[in-house]
């Protein structure tokens, strides 16, 4: 069971995400993180799905995307040399005492202090889950409040692209 | 030139070739209906939007064109989606329009609004909610190049009344093709090697055909191919009618109800091809015992159907005709001593054919499969076939010898009660002169009596042959053999007087109670020239058999 990254074209339609959405659901396959929004040309959007399977149920997800009418192209991504980002946003307890030791992982981390009040910070981090994971296990100890992570975007390495 | 929505919609129609529509009026298609009223097109007025569905699913069948129905809002929309599973599971092209609420009142919970497109979605090959008036022509181009090709299937378009009364100018639009749809055609050369390579040594090989082939229309090219290889041929539910049953290389239907060399021939054989079928439950059985001693082979136009439940050691995706035509066109003749071991291989199945035939008992009253067999014989085997769903199913699958694709309409995937008399209305719709019958059980007829109205309101003289045993003949069959003989609700101790109800809805009925009566009985329905009803008083606790009890090895049949 191995995890995959799937990029996928769709029509930019409403009911496409649920279309694809469904297809996963009603077969039974699980979608670990998602993410969509428009790509260049306004008329196609771009969903990034990491899934879970081995290479007969990976096998039947691509097929089944592929099989879906508003789906334009389908792209695994797994293999293949690739960047993927997430991004999280995360609201953090500063007290005066681990105020600085706070700012110095973020810097580690190279984050981003997107809102400062005297109780507490708000960090945006940028990176593979690896790397999320490990910073929030870094500040889990300090008191976390919130965390609002995003779906993984992906891509190709090299000039060659999948539009 | 301006037009509204409800007369683009009959203007497509019209041009895509449509002649006849099934469906069923409200409030939310009252315009579309309005435009209809002027219009070239032929409109069936059914009893129950269910069997709008089904019976264009039966006219599609019939004639492989397009079946098309319009139904209204809410409950209308509603009530076709068993008709929409139905036609998704054996793949039948259909376009469904639907009426919805005003466009502003989306999303309110208005009266009669239902999400049609939300609850469709997972069982059309593409569905559309119109939110544009100027989107309509095109939407309607579309799902019409969707349905006539790849693989077949229904696809909804719901219209918001607001629109069927909008204006725009409107142009009858040039092919839409969707930018993400390339169905593969042509089988990969490669492949196609490959498999001729793989069939130069076997000595064992069975075709095993499904609904794909005719929906292909890919009978000559298996006959051709069957004839050459000098290969049998067994068929799945879906695929009878698409190589003769009464070919010496037939090995008739395979799987639960298959015959027994049909399942011995594909459990021993050492090649197996796969053509236009799925290797679905009710074929295959125990799935890692199905073809144990097989290298596979699957020929289909779905990629998401090949090594789903079965690897396959050979995939080729394309249209069975296409790939039947490139495997003929390079096939060379068996080597001497493969033909050799294949005469031998027919022999054994022959054997095995003599060892346990397909039988039954007669008895004091009238067996099923007599009536079937009487029915194929009486019509010499020439007649539209419908059927319901469970033992009566079966009995004509294995009784009555379909030598003609497009000859059996069933209800295979999904298994709908109630398919077979709307299906039959619909098939004889588009063959007014030929012989439809549906062969049905006392349980499912009951699912769309109603529809017998629709029959004698357009004179469409359909037969209906109950082989009535007074229980869910399937479900008594099962609870004898797996749950302790107890009867848990499966007997239907009050139907209505069949004969009765049929003079009721004004067509004839008929009835036999003895085997002597059969044969009569039929003639005479035969000659009546509108729909008839016959009803069979059978053997009330008759089984199915052959029977490969679910999750077993195929070839360990109960021999009932």
């Amino acid at each position: 069971m191995r995890k995959h990254t799937i990029s996928v074209l769709v029509e930019n339609q409403f009911g496409v995400l649920a279309k694809v959405a469904g297809m996963f659901s009603a077969r039974g396959y699980n979608i670990e993180s998602l993410s969509v929004a428009e790509t260049l040309d306004p008329t196609i959007s771009r969903m990034t799905i990491v899934t879970r399977g081995d290479d007969q149920i990976i096998e039947q997800i691509t097929k089944h995307l592929n099989k879906l009418v508003p789906v334009i192209k389908v792209s695994d991504l797994t293999g293949t040399a690739h960047i993927d980002r997430e991004m999280a946003l995360i609201k953090v307890e500063a007290k005066e005492k681990n105020r600085a030791e706070i700012l110095r992982i973020a810097e580690i981390f190279r984050g981003k202090i997107l809102d400062v009040s005297p109780t507490s910070f708000v960090i945006e981090v940028t990176g593979d889950d690896e790397k999320i994971a490990a910073f929030i296990a870094l500040l889990k100890p300090l008191g976390i409040k919130e965390v609002g992570r995003s779906g993984k975007v992906a891509m190709g390495r090299g000039s060659k692209t999948t539009d | 030139m301006k037009k509204t929505g409800a007369q683009i919609l009959v203007d497509c129609l019209v041009k895509e070739g449509v002649d006849t529509i099934f469906g069923y009026p409200g409030g939310a298609v009252l315009t579309i209906y309005d435009a209809l009223y002027h219009s070239p097109l032929r409109h069936i007025l059914v009893r129950h939007e269910q069997g709008a569905v089904h019976a264009a699913d039966g006219y599609a069948r019939a004639s492989g064109k397009p079946g098309v129905v319009i139904v209204t809002s809410g409950p209308g929309a509603t009530n076709t989606v068993t008709g929409i599973a139905t036609a998704a599971m054996d793949s039948s092209p259909l376009v469904v329009f639907s009426g919805q609420v005003n466009s502003p009142l989306i999303g309110n919970d208005a009266f009669q609004e239902a999400d049609i497109v939300g609850i469709t979605r997972p069982c059309t090959k593409n569905n559309y909610l119109v939110k544009d008036v100027k989107e309509l022509a095109r939407t309607i181009r579309e799902a019409f190049y969707l349905v006539r090709t790849g693989r077949p299937g229904p696809v909804l378009i719901d219209i918001p009344k607001d629109i069927q009364a909008h204006s725009t100018d409107y142009v009858f639009p040039k092919q839409i093709v969707p930018r993400g749809y390339h169905p593969t055609y042509k089988g990969h050369p490669g492949q196609i090697q490959r498999c001729l390579e793989m069939l130069a040594t076997a000595e064992r090989p069975v075709l095993y055909i499904g609904g794909g082939v005719i929906l292909s229309g890919a009978a000559p090219e298996i006959r051709k191919f069957a004839e050459a290889e000098n290969i049998p041929v067994t068929m799945t539910l879906m695929g009878l009618g698409g190589f003769p049953g009464s070919h010496r290389l037939s090995l008739g239907m395979l799987g639960m109800h298959g015959t027994y060399w049909a399942n011995l021939a594909v459990t021993e054989c050492d090649l197996l091809i796969g053509i236009g079928a799925r290797f679905d439950d009710r074929v295959t059985g125990k799935v890692n015992e199905f073809a144990p001693l097989a290298k596979k082979i699957h020929i289909d136009i779905d990629p998401t159907s090949i090594s789903k439940s079965v690897k396959v050691h050979l995939p080729i995706v394309g249209d069975v005709k296409h790939v039947l035509r490139q495997l003929l066109a390079d096939a060379p003749r068996p080597r001497a001593q493969v033909a050799q071991a294949r005469q031998k291989w027919l022999k054994r199945i022959a054997e095995w054919k003599k060892d346990k035939p397909l039988s039954y008992r007669s008895g004091k009253m009238i067996k099923p499969q007599a009536v079937v067999e009487a029915l194929c014989r009486a019509t010499k085997g020439d007649a539209i076939i419908t059927t319901e769903v469970g033992q009566n199913q079966m009995w004509t699958a294995l009784f009555y010898e379909f030598n003609h694709p497009r000859q059996l309409i069933t209800s295979g995937g999904l298994g709908t009660m109630g398919f077979g008399l709307p299906a039959a209305i619909g098939a004889q719709a588009a063959f007014p002169g030929k012989t439809v019958i549906d062969i049905a059980g006392d349980g499912s007829i009951q699912m769309n009596i109603q529809e017998l109205a629709t029959a004698v309101q357009h004179k469409l003289p359909v037969k209906v042959a109950i082989l009535n045993n007074g229980f869910l003949g399937m479900v008594r069959q099962w609870q004898k053999l797996f749950y302790g003989g107890r009867y848990s609700h499966s007997r239907m101790d009050v139907s209505p007087d069949f004969v009765k109800l049929a003079e009721a809805y004004g067509a004839t009925g008929l009835r036999a109670q003895r085997p002597g009566e059969v044969e009569a009985v039929i003639a005479k329905a035969l000659k009546t020239k509108g729909p008839v009803v016959m009803d069979f008083v059978v053997e009330p606790e008759e089984d199915v058999s052959p029977m490969v009890p679910a999750g077993e090895a195929i070839n360990k049949m109960i021999l009932l």
